[in-house]
């Protein structure tokens, strides 16, 4: 686990990659890591987030950079969500919705090496089209498949120096999950503490799931917030 | 007022009373939900029943972006925006709280923990399908959200909603004809002017406000029972 800034998170992010993005709405956003991705510049990029961004910051300022090239979400209307709305209106952006509780399961098990799970969610419904069911214990299924990402932006209240994670409030959301599921996995955070600072029985994420660590201080995750939010 | 003097559970009738007003509609539901429960309550209309659970209930709220033991809405100093509600509405955490990441927070609904959810409807059919997420308008945005994830996932679902859309239509319908969110999911349906069972056996009456049963079977495209009729 390396602590970096935000520029050498990012930098090794390439063309066309699937990038796992946290935040339901702006709780849990990692906003200075998405803003390093805009400024980067990757490209073609599918972006994986629980909505399609919100104002002009944060995912929505990567989507108006034209780097998205698919969104992977389970509600990308919002009442903020005009870049997203715009592009999409446009035909310049494909986009697959998925039920929230089958995205989550579906990185959870990318992240646990399940080759794919029977969830009732979406039976008989036009997002389980062309999918394969089947009938258990007389209720319908339907088959759904691991979601992968190359890499994951998420944010979290602390680590330590191994990469140890707690979260902070409903901001927790998709990290946890997010942090399983991707080859290389980024955390924007309030701080760094040394290793065995955080309660063992209090870590939500073991480091072993953490990659890199980009410590914010806790007014600069503030102030990202307040200005995505102006 | 029309009330059975035997014990068996009957259809009461309320025609000479105004139509349920929204906040008694969530009287209705809050009336409903047992002491002890765990509960989400969809976006919208339905949170307002929260307005409606005494305390000594002791009702447990789960909102689906991470949290149970929701409080009211954060006011003020309060409002923390690392902790918000599913409709991202800035909320308090009451004692005994917990937070628990979006696939736990599934898992719980999908795996049958939750008691009641309470949500919003486009239509129900009297089997009790649900379509709420989506018009079907071709230049609409589909959006899902959790709503096929909780339609499936609790115990109960009640759904609040107006009996008729705009165009004076039923909501109460023989078979959907938006978007379908879950099949034969929705237990109770709370209108303005009546409270009804739906299911495999079809639509009960269980109560009604400003009309009577006679009257509905009038204006609904569905076959109306009594309660106590027959099989429950």
């Amino acid at each position: 686990m390396q602590v970096v800034d935000p520029e050498t998170a990012v930098a090794d992010v390439a063309d066309g990659s699937t990038v796992l993005i946290g935040g339901f709405g702006t709780a849990g956003m990692p906003f200075t890591l998405v803003d390093a991705l805009v400024r980067h510049g990757a490209r073609d990029l599918t972006v994986v987030s629980n909505n399609a961004g919100n104002g002009d910051t944060g995912l929505a300022a990567l989507l108006a950079a034209g780097q998205v090239r698919k969104m992977i979400c389970s509600f990308p209307r919002q009442p903020d969500s005009y870049v997203f709305d715009a592009l999409y209106r446009d035909g310049r952006i494909e986009l697959e919705v998925v039920p929230q509780g089958n995205l989550a399961e579906r990185m959870r098990a990318a992240g646990a090496g399940i080759g794919g799970f029977f969830t009732p969610t979406g039976y008989g419904t036009m997002l389980a089209e062309g999918k394969e069911t089947r009938t258990i214990d007389g209720r319908g299924y339907v088959l759904e498949a691991p979601l992968r990402g190359d890499v994951a932006l998420i944010a979290a209240r602390r680590a330590d120096t191994l990469g140890n994670l707690v979260f902070h409030k409903t901001a927790r959301n998709f990290g946890p999950v997010m942090a399983t599921a991707a080859t290389t996995t980024i955390a924007e955070v309030d701080d760094v503490v040394e290793a065995g600072e955080i309660d063992p029985e209090a870590v939500v994420t073991p480091g072993i799931f953490v990659d890199r660590v980009v410590a914010l201080g806790a007014e600069q995750r503030v102030a990202a917030r307040e200005a995505s939010s102006a | 007022m029309t009330v059975r003097a035997d014990a068996r559970p009957a259809t009461v009738e309320h025609p000479d009373r105004e139509p349920l007003s929204r906040d008694e509609m969530a009287q209705a539901v809050a009336r409903d939900i047992p002491a002890g429960a765990y509960v989400n309550l969809g976006i919208g209309q339905p949170t307002r029943v929260a307005d409606h659970l005494p305390d000594e209930k002791h009702i447990v709220l789960h909102t689906e972006n991470g949290m149970l033991g929701m409080g009211p809405r954060a006011l003020g100093d309060a409002v923390d925006p690392d902790l918000v509600n599913a409709g991202k509405v800035p909320v308090t955490e009451l004692p005994g709280a917990s937070y628990f990441h979006h696939a736990d927070s599934f898992a719980m609904m999908r795996g049958g923990h939750l008691d009641v959810c309470v949500l919003g409807a486009f239509q129900v059919s009297q089997h009790g399908d649900l379509a709420n997420w989506h018009t079907g308008a071709p230049d609409a945005i589909p959006a899902v959200g959790g709503a096929m994830d909780l339609a499936v996932g609790a115990r109960d679902v009640f759904v609040m909603m107006t009996l008729f859309a705009k165009d004076g239509s039923s909501k109460l319908v023989e078979a959907l004809t938006y978007p379908v969110t879950a099949l034969a999911c929705v237990s109770r349906v709370y209108t303005e002017y009546a409270v009804l069972d739906v299911g495999a056996d079809g639509v009960t009456v269980r109560e009604t406000y400003g009309t009577t049963v006679e009257a509905l079977r009038e204006r609904l495209p569905v076959a109306l029972r009594n309660l106590g009729d027959g099989t429950h």
